[in-house]
């Protein structure tokens, strides 16, 4: 493997890994029956939380946790309107991207133009300096490490534990949920503040990892992207992951293609991580019996407690 | 407005010179009265790129003339619909003069300007005038050269990474009179571009940075606003150059100069033509010159050599001596598109939709 | 004590009313909380946000232009979403409305004719309905889910209109600039009102409005969507074929959207530009749920929508306050318009009760 490929691999897993952690948390979101448009406000508000916290306490940890907990709080007051005031998730959802975006940019105002040394890579001495699979393996930062954790995490979680069972409940049918005595508003409070948690890690890991560096709007529509990816995935997060890696994969390879200088309109070449991801998507699609099983079936709808 | 994506184009420089309409002595507004400036952007102030610089001149007004001024901004204007609206809303709204800063506002500042024929306008990087309506852009193609004959020198790998935004005219334009300059100086050299269809997604111009370099590129140039792909070099331990400010924090060892945008001293200029009365329609395209294309120092890497070459670069276009579309020059097809001795004109410069030799691939029509 | 929400038998007619001036009522006084707090005079402010867009006959004619678009796609975009057809690309559809229709507007250049619109019109709409064709078909015969789809395509459509002004549809007297030619006259949209740039488009989108009203409330179609949405099974018995419900929900929407595209184009522009649309697909969809996706509901949240980016321009002319203050007090004002709405269905009470949820006790 030359060393061109092995870079080229480790520029794939830094493009993903934002939407593995967006995506992650809103797959759980959803999974729990809510479905959450503001992933792309949580994210800036992460990204600047981030930000501004490394950079005043000059630790990239501290701005990685202020990150999550801003996002969870931003994402407390969709749970809020959403759960306790029953409003529309759709629309609850995009008011809190143009909210998200907005104080964040005001948040952000004296970080412009401020550079931070940004994650530091791991390295594990005689690991990391191994061929091949030392930078493969042993390079990244802590964060793309996390960030597959939390994937398994969350596959085991969702699989087999008790926990992990009732939230699956509660998205499938919140009365019958509701009916067991679970408590419906509660489990989907959790899924909502661990799901803005996760979208503010994926800011972090923009404003702190990818480009140590804020500014406004720097999450440039990835939230969509990830928001695309938890359906493309069928609300699993080993597909999530997939799909994520897919979706980061043709956007490099893209690069590539127009590197070697081809004649091909360059708007023609950027529209290839959509389109590959669309024709995936209909590949995967066609095995709709596993779809049903994994929607949500109350994905969207207010839950009214009757009895 | 709600938005998931990323705002295709914006801006493209121009300057067509022509007929420089005269007339309109403007009303100038009584002493006591401020001189109200408004200015329109297309992106937000802490951009860190095109507006920020905008929005630098507009401090540099505030600056220069203190109470006798009051300025304006609307921030993040799309190209389209809005554009008019607000543009009409500053000049019903008393300002005497107003600065549209991107390409996109052309017609619409075209439009409000003929029923606001008291208002002076000013419009960014178009070609079309009026009375009332001038337009001014900066020649960055001759920062390109210095950056270009940089390259050409200190690379080792001869292969030059070129981030660029949209193939409009302004960034082929760039391309090749980076090219030019950098085949001058090293004909072995070529310059590999990547189009990331945006100006602006740090993620995506890092991502971009990154591909390049993997493909051999050791200097990378950019024509898209973040700092994010000098952060790269810098990591990587390439070389790059900075675009429209200074973007040395970002990446202290990795930058070799930067073309800033400096829109200062046309502000104040215009600003206090209003004041006095001068005020007429001009269109204005210069460069290094006024120093409207301005250059940090230089980084640590560049060795006395490589800055003495690119000093004689920048003095010679500023003398004359130089113009960095002299011919003879070449198209990819191993055409002669300038002879020997002749200089592409202004016009042709302006719509310029071709490849030098030296730059790979090829610009699809 | 704390406060209860108690679910009403019957949704409350009042409070649908009631609660959208609730809803200001709270805006305007958590907005001068946050003025302050910036340190800005909030009379001021306000002022600048919901009186000053609107104080002429020039802001009222230009609410219209920034209301018809949101309403015509919120309209149309409700119908789908009453049908459970999740199409959050009306963005990319607008954009290819724009495009097919702007591309007959320059193919006929520059002939005049009364016909021209027409056939604009109809290839705005044939194109906004082709692209929403895609997650049609593709769901219907791949059970592709359309929220991926639509929003996927929605990003090709931009690099598609980026691909055309830089290329077939480019100005070929315009330097190579990114933009088409202006178009001829009769390929522009009438205007209504002299001094203004109102067009057609506005009346047209409250027909629409009313179309989709009657079109919801009185025919057999608009009622196999709506218990397509509600209840699928009970509309699968009762025979209705939810692919082919689909497919007209999606239908709709494109066509609708294509056709606002072209009315952007045709209208305030005159030409073809890489950016037609500042995101009125996206923000057409919380116009359609702030107006509880019922059309007249529809008209009055895109008034209210383009109230707020009116409002945001004006402050910031008039006040000199930053872009971000705009998102800030228009995620406000959303928030404050939909947590109202609870009112509704729900009223509050001072105890608890076993037959209710405590807002204090999540």
């Amino acid at each position: 493997m030359s060393d061109a490929l092995i870079l080229s691999i480790l520029t794939i897993v830094t493009a993903s890994t934002p939407l593995v952690f967006a995506g992650i948390g809103e797959l759980v979101v959803e999974r729990s029956g809510v479905l959450n448009l503001g992933v792309e406000g949580m994210i800036l508000v992460g990204a600047v939380s981030g930000f501004a916290l490394a950079n005043l306490s000059g630790s990239a940890t501290i701005g990685v946790v202020g990150a999550c907990v801003a996002g969870a709080v931003l994402a407390s007051l969709f749970a809020f309107l959403t759960l306790n005031l029953k409003s529309s998730q759709v629309a609850t959802g995009l008011a809190l991207t143009i909210f998200g975006a907005g104080v964040s940019a005001l948040m952000g105002q004296s970080y412009v133009g401020i550079a931070v040394g940004g994650l530091p890579k791991m390295n594990m001495p005689g690991l990391t300096d191994l061929p091949v699979i030392g930078p493969l393996l042993f390079g990244h930062d802590a964060l793309v490490y996390l960030s597959f954790a939390l994937v398994a995490s969350v596959t085991w979680f969702l699989r087999r534990s008790r926990a992990g069972l009732v939230l699956r409940a509660v998205g499938d049918s919140h009365d019958s949920a509701h009916a067991l005595g679970y408590r419906v508003i509660r489990v989907r409070w959790g899924a909502i503040l661990f799901g803005g948690a996760c979208s503010g890690l994926a800011g972090a890991y923009l404003s702190l990892a990818y480009t140590p560096m804020w500014a406004e709007n720097m999450s440039a529509g990835r939230g969509w992207i990830a928001l695309a990816l938890v359906v493309f995935a069928v609300w699993q997060p080993g597909r999530l992951l997939l799909g994520a890696y897919i979706f980061g994969g043709i956007s490099i390879l893209q690069l590539h293609i127009q590197a070697l200088g081809l004649s091909v309109p360059s708007q023609l070449m950027s529209m290839l991580p959509y389109v590959v991801t669309i024709i995936v998507l209909v590949v995967i699609s066609r095995d709709s019996a596993r779809i049903r099983r994994n929607a949500p079936a109350s994905i969207g709808k207010p839950f009214h407690p009757t009895a | 407005m709600l938005s998931p994506l990323v705002k295709t184009t914006r801006r493209a420089v121009l300057g067509l010179a022509s007929a420089v309409a005269l007339g309109a002595l403007s009303s100038v507004a009584f002493a006591a009265d401020p001189v109200k400036v408004g200015f329109v952007y297309v992106g937000p102030i802490s951009d860190h790129g095109w507006t920020y610089r905008h929005d630098v001149g507009r401090l540099a007004i505030e600056e220069a003339f203190g109470d006798a001024v009051e300025t304006t901004y609307v921030e993040s204007v799309p190209e389209g619909a809005d554009a008019e609206r607000v543009i009409r809303n500053l000049a019903s709204s008393g300002h005497d003069l107003i600065f549209t800063t991107s390409f996109g506002y052309m017609n619409p500042t075209i439009k409000v300007a003929r029923d606001f024929p008291d208002v002076k306008f000013e419009h960014a990087t178009g070609y079309q005038r009026a009375d009332n309506v001038s337009t001014y852009s900066a020649r960055f193609y001759e920062g390109r050269a210095v950056l270009g004959t940089m390259a050409g020198m200190m690379t080792e790998s001869n292969v030059i990474g070129y981030i660029a935004s949209f193939p409009i005219p302004e960034v082929v334009r760039g391309i090749n009179a980076f090219t030019i300059a950098m085949r001058k100086v090293n004909p072995d050299a070529e310059v590999k571009v990547v189009w990331v269809n945006t100006w602006y997604d740090p993620g995506k111009e890092a991502d971009a940075a990154k591909t390049l370099i993997d493909q051999g590129a050791d200097i990378i140039t950019q024509h898209t606003d973040s700092p994010a792909p000098l952060q790269v070099a810098q990591e990587r331990g390439v070389l790059g150059f900075g675009q429209a400010s200074d973007m040395q924090s970002f990446a202290p060892e990795a930058q070799l100069t930067s073309i800033i945008d400096d829109w200062n001293p046309y502000y104040v200029a215009r600003v206090q033509a209003v004041m006095d009365g001068s005020w007429e329609s001009q269109d204005t395209w210069t460069g290094i010159d006024d120093g409207m294309v301005g250059f940090p120092g230089y980084g640590p890497a560049v060795s006395e050599d490589v800055q003495a070459a690119a000093e004689t670069v920048k003095e010679s276009i500023v003398a004359g001596t130089l113009h960095p579309f002299a011919g003879p020059i070449v198209n990819q097809a191993g055409e002669v598109v300038v002879e020997e001795g002749e200089t592409l004109d202004d016009k042709a410069l302006l719509g310029m939709n071709y490849y030098v030799e030296g730059v790979q691939g090829s610009l699809p029509k | 004590m704390s406060v209860i929400l108690e679910r009403r038998p019957t949704p409350s007619g009042l409070m649908g009313w009631l609660a959208p001036v609730l809803a200001l009522v709270m805006t305007v006084a958590a907005s001068v909380l946050l003025f302050l707090l910036l340190g800005l005079p909030a009379g001021a402010a306000l002022h600048a946000f919901f009186i000053e867009p609107v104080s002429s006959r020039y802001g009222l004619a230009e609410l219209a232009v920034k209301a018809a678009p949101l309403i015509m796609i919120g309209v149309a975009l409700s119908i789908g979403f009453r049908a459970q057809v999740f199409n959050i690309g009306a963005e990319g559809q607008l954009i290819l409305g724009g495009i097919a229709g702007g591309a007959v507007a320059l193919a006929l250049y520059p002939v005049n004719g009364w016909f021209v619109l027409p056939l604009m019109a109809l290839a705005g709409i044939a194109g906004g309905m082709g692209w929403a064709a895609i997650p049609a078909l593709l769901k219907t015969r791949f059970g592709a889910n359309e929220i991926l789809t639509s929003l996927m395509l929605t990003y090709v459509a931009v690099l598609l209109l980026s691909y055309m002004v830089t290329g077939p549809l480019r100005d070929p007297d315009g330097f190579n600039f990114p933009e088409s030619r202006l178009f001829q006259s009769s390929a522009l949209l009438p205007r209504i009102l002299s001094g203004t740039r109102l067009h057609i488009g506005f009346p047209i989108a409250i027909a629409i409005a009313l179309i989709g009203w009657v079109f919801l409330s009185r025919t057999l179609l608009g009622f196999a969507l709506r218990i397509n949405g509600e209840a699928p099974r009970a509309a699968r018995f009762a025979g209705f074929n939810s692919g082919r419900l689909v497919w007209v929900a999606l239908l709709i929407g494109g066509g609708v959207s294509g056709l606002a595209g072209l009315f952007e184009v045709a209208g305030p522009i005159g030409q073809l530009l890489p950016n037609i649309s500042p995101g009125y697909g996206f923000t057409a969809i919380i116009v359609a749920f702030l107006g509880r996706l019922h059309p007249v509901g529809v008209v009055f949240a895109g008034l209210v929508m383009a109230l707020s980016y009116l409002g945001g321009e004006a402050a910031q002319i008039t006040m000199n306050l930053p872009v971000a203050v705009t998102g800030v007090f228009q995620g406000m004002l959303l928030f404050f318009l939909l947590a109202a709405d609870v009112l509704i269905n729900y009223r509050l009470r001072w105890s608890g009760k076993t037959r209710s949820i405590t807002s204090s006790q999540p």
